[in-house]
């Protein structure tokens, strides 16, 4: 600032200096504007997930990804769609649903820990040996995991849309639950680091 | 300065690591966190952690335990 002040006092007596000093300053402030701009889109430290499948062992990733990013001090949104809106049931009733509102309310599975496996489920038996498995090795289940990913606040986001077309009410889900549509999905991928879709 | 001790022996990923975040909240700067783990993608993991979050890994021992000790930064 004293700097300024000198070549201020100096310019003064010289008026092509004085022309090429504020021309100067005009660029610093343009450049100065264009900086703040830039800064503003950098991609954040945020990691969001669309869960789209509602099968066991994706879940797992899903949640487990979720938690260990929290864990590393990033924000993380897990946005909720279609089958992957099983994880956030935590039950389900008939009552104000339309005929085809309840028969896909019965045909779905009502809890997360009812999800199946996306590959060698074999009727339930597949999954079965897998829970055994992980029991052996200490490794939790999914509502654990969905647990742990609340508990290292994680946000979870349900899609109002699909909500709508597989028959599923505000009641059913874990609460506090927040609802949205893929523009303010999008609009908080477009910023953020790390997207995934599972 | 302080040391605590967290046991993560026979948790599986990630508890191990969301284990050591939770416990780094509730100490102080300075303070020295000793943990100890049987999981052993708790060794890149622990190095990864720190340089994400900043915090100090002071040392790192492998083994069928490994134990990390971490400085609060």
């Amino acid at each position: 600032m004293e700097e300024r002040e000198e070549l201020r006092a100096e310019t003064e007596e010289n008026p092509y200096l004085e022309a090429r000093f504020k021309g100067l300053e005009q660029k610093i402030k343009k450049l100065k504007n264009e900086l703040k701009a830039s800064q503003k889109q950098l991609p954040t430290n945020a990691l969001t997930i669309i869960v789209f499948s509602g099968d066991m062992d994706r879940l797992m990733a899903s949640f487990i990804l979720s938690s260990t990013a929290a864990a590393m001090g990033m924000e993380v949104t897990m946005f909720f769609t279609m089958w992957g809106l099983v994880a956030l049931k935590k039950s389900v009733h008939y009552h104000g649903k339309t005929l085809p509102e309840k028969m896909i309310t019965f045909m779905m599975p009502s809890h997360p820990k009812h999800a199946k496996l996306s590959k060698m489920n074999m009727l339930g038996g597949g999954k079965k040996f897998l829970e055994f498995l992980m029991k052996k090795k200490n490794i939790q289940n999914v509502s654990d995991y969905i647990e742990m990913a609340r508990n290292m606040g994680v946000k979870f986001i349900a899609c109002s849309m699909t909500m709508d077309l597989m028959g599923i009410k505000a009641d059913e889900l874990l609460k506090p639950m927040v609802f949205c549509g893929a523009t303010t999905y999008l609009a908080n991928a477009s910023t953020s680091k790390i997207n995934l879709f599972i | 300065m302080s040391n605590i001790k967290l046991d993560c022996k026979n948790m599986s990923c990630p508890a191990p690591i969301i284990e050591v975040s939770k416990a780094i909240k509730e100490i102080n700067t300075g303070d020295v966190l000793e943990v100890e783990a049987t999981d052993q993608g708790f060794e890149p993991d622990i190095q990864a952690w720190s340089k994400q979050t900043g915090h100090e890994l002071i040392s790192l021992d492998v083994g069928d335990v490994l134990k990390a000790v971490i400085r609060k930064v």
